[in-house]
């Protein structure tokens, strides 16, 4: 890529800010929940889904001597926001409060992550926004969590797991798209797992590498799942952002989608259209991890069967080591399309944005 | 409820390309009568007293009603009774005849693979692989039949694959895609070791039941969900199979996915290239990158055909994946057969159409 390809004011929709520790938290309980977590010996919520030294969860330029990387807001300025020109870029903070086994717990840390990044980050640079972090253990709890922050302009959507104890389009999650739909949010579903399942559908893999690779297949079935299951006819002004799933893998599941939506439709009967048409208005993809095929050419063709210049958009997935330099937008697309991705379309997917 | 039955036009023979069919699921008459005969009366017995017990809680059908009876045409039953891919005179007229079929691969389901008693399934994989060549093979040579393994039971299935080793009935050893744990993992080298032994490629069907729910978030709500992601599923086996080094490990392995879609392939070799180049330091012992290994690995049957429109787009999906890897596949007698006149509705090379319905499959299972 030639930097000249880089839109100044780009929109990044995925960036990751660590909590640096458990005790950072400890200021955004209350006495019972700092009380539990000193007592019980809660431990950090980092998980397997970012082993802290592996290659992939922090790229060797963004990595501190010491520390988590990305756990301040002065470092994630200057190297996510000041590197790429960003205007504005949305924090998903993966801490792993969806795996807890606690409802309860479960809410009070999400409380907690929301707090935090309020205030250290989202009140020390006015160019960060944040997705709410929501128990999805349990949907009432997830809305009253919404319920509370919501009135921030500067929360913007609203973050899930793709692998959670059930699939995503189920209906006992619907309240928390009502509450999306209703405040204006996209649904950020970001790549890991709450842990409640083996991550393939074949069992628990041998490698971590395994378990990267099969965060693509986890949201090919959630696509299915919030199509099949109706989401998009209840809530037709919600979108979905599906963050660090890669996208080259999408028409090819949508082909195969629409196909059985062809043959079996008399099953779903709310889905009234071709998947290939929800999808490209419902669901919007962030650019990284580009899984790109070897050639310019090639992912030129890609492009144009996705169908549609509308659904990607820009990302660094900072500090997450899918890149080196400023290379984030990959051969093959071009300059107008990139403008596209790093300010038109984020714009059009993120209301509170606009 | 009335079902009507679309009549099939027939398509003139003269323009018909001999096809190899890449999966065909034959079925037994009845297992009293044609199974039995090959199990011994205490699995006889145990089959009348406990049935077959999978890792899924009905042993009368799946908790996911298909989408039709049987997951069958409701044109394929036999006129003289029994189920639909039960009575070869009939798949003869109804199927191989007409649509010119020289090469049929028989893939039973249903049959022995995934029982939780391990003893059982070893019992029955075996009756089902004499039943094969009692019923099918040794009346129709154009048919050839899976050497069925109860994989979840490796030393078993090896027993199974060296007892029919060199017997020409066979074209494949066949196993389900929902294993109990990811199929590279090194519970099932034995399998592989014995399959180069053999001589013969690794078929893996879609379906089955391991136990893991159908995603990694859970159970979905419905059918055209678990039908879609078996796609998912057979990429998570893949993926396993290239990470744990099977293929370095067994360079003469060739693996054939059925019934998982083809054009999906892409994109996760994309995938895995990256991350392996990302994270070779774990998996020191992929040496090579996978979309390699996939390529020279790796054959798919083509049916459910994906169907993009414009329909062109296929083409450079199966450029991507290679000519010479696709082999053509029907599924019948089940309801999402495809039609070999219109399963490659754009227009392509002579070279190529023939290599796809035919050459491929014969040059795969050596039978030029």
């Amino acid at each position: 890529m030639s930097p000249s390809i880089m839109t100044k004011g780009a929109i990044d929709c995925d960036i990751h800010p660590s909590v640096p520790n458990i005790e950072a938290l400890l200021p955004y309980f209350n006495d019972h929940w700092r009380d539990t977590i000193s007592q019980r010996g809660v431990h950090d919520l980092q998980t397997i889904a970012y082993p802290k030294n592996a290659p992939l969860t922090a790229r060797p330029d963004w990595r501190p001597k010491l520390g988590m990387p990305a756990a301040d807001a002065n470092t994630i300025s200057t190297q996510a926001l000041d590197t790429f020109q960003t205007s504005i870029a949305i924090c998903n903070c993966l801490y792993g409060v969806q795996l807890l086994m606690s409802e309860d717990l479960a809410a009070a840390f999400a409380s907690a992550v929301n707090d935090w990044m309020i205030a250290e980050l989202l009140n020390k640079d006015p160019r960060l926004r944040a997705s709410i972090v929501i128990p999805t253990q349990n949907s009432e709890m997830a809305v009253a969590e919404i319920e509370r922050v919501a009135s921030d302009p500067r929360f913007v959507s609203i973050l899930m797991l793709v692998m959670d104890e059930k699939p995503l389009g189920r209906r006992s999650y619907w309240p928390i798209y009502a509450a999306a739909q209703r405040h204006n949010m996209p649904i950020c579903v970001h790549a890991g797992s709450a842990y409640k399942h083996p991550v393939t559908s074949v069992g628990w893999p041998s490698y971590y590498a395994e378990d990267y690779a099969s965060q693509a297949p986890a949201f090919h079935n959630m696509v299915s799942s919030f199509i099949c299951e109706g989401v998009f006819s209840e809530y037709p002004d919600l979108k979905v952002v599906l963050a660090e799933s890669g996208f080259s893998w999408l028409p090819a599941h949508l082909w195969r989608l629409t196909k059985f939506w062809r043959g079996l439709r008399a099953e779903i009967p709310w889905v009234d259209r071709t998947p290939t048409e929800i999808a490209r208005d419902h669901i919007r993809l962030t650019l990284q991890p580009v899984d790109a095929p070897p050639t310019s050419e090639q992912l030129e063709r890609l492009m144009d069967h996705m169908g549609s210049d509308e659904m990607i958009i820009f990302s660094t997935d900072y500090p997450h080591w899918q890149f080196d330099g400023v290379d984030v937008i990959p051969d093959g697309i071009s300059k107008e399309l990139a403008r596209k991705i790093m300010v038109e379309n984020p714009k059009n997917t993120y209301p509170r944005l606009q | 409820m009335n079902i009507q039955l679309m009549d099939r036009v027939a398509t003139d023979q003269k323009i018909k390309l001999a096809i190899a069919d890449c999966d065909i699921h034959p079925t037994p008459k009845s297992v009293p009568v044609e199974i039995y005969p090959y199990l011994s009366k205490r699995w006889q017995d145990y089959m009348e007293t406990y049935g077959i017990i999978y890792r899924q809680g009905f042993p009368t059908g799946p908790a996911f009603p298909k989408g039709q009876p049987n997951a069958a045409r409701r044109d394929a039953y036999p006129p003289g009774g029994g189920k639909p891919g039960s009575d070869l005179d009939f798949m003869r007229s109804q199927h191989l005849d007409p649509n010119n079929v020289q090469l049929g691969i028989l893939n039973p389901l249903s049959c022995g693979q995934g029982v939780q008693n391990q003893d059982f399934s070893a019992a029955y994989c075996n009756a089902v692989n004499h039943w094969q060549i009692a019923e099918w093979t040794s009346k129709e040579s154009r048919l050839k039949a899976s050497l069925m393994v109860p994989y979840e039971d490796p030393s078993a299935s090896v027993k199974e694959i060296d007892l029919w080793g060199g017997d020409s009935n066979f074209a494949q050893i066949l196993l389900l895609s929902r294993t109990a744990e990811p199929l590279g993992q090194r519970k099932y080298w034995p399998i592989f070791e014995a399959a180069c032994r053999a001589n013969l490629p690794v078929a893996v069907h879609a379906f089955g039941y391991g136990g893991a729910p159908v995603t990694g978030g859970g159970w979905p709500s419905f059918y055209i969900e678990e039908m879609v992601g078996h796609a998912e599923n057979t990429q998570s086996l893949l993926t396993s199979m290239v990470f744990e080094g099977v293929f370095e490990r067994f360079p003469t392995l060739k693996l054939i996915l059925v019934e998982a879609g083809f054009a999906w392939l892409p994109a996760l070799s994309w995938r895995l290239d990256k991350l392996w180049n990302r994270m070779r330091a774990e998996i020191p012992h992929v040496t090579r990158p996978p979309s390699e290994l996939i390529r020279q690995h790796v054959w798919l049957t083509t049916q459910p055909m994906e169907e993009p429109e414009p329909r062109e787009h296929l083409l450079d999906t199966i450029e991507w994946i290679g000519w010479e890897k696709l082999l053509f596949a029907t599924d019948y007698p089940h309801w999402d057969f495809d039609e070999p006149s219109r399963a490659l509705p754009i227009r392509v090379g002579k070279e190529q159409k023939e290599a796809f319905f035919l050459k491929n499959a014969l040059e795969l299972y050596n039978l030029n």
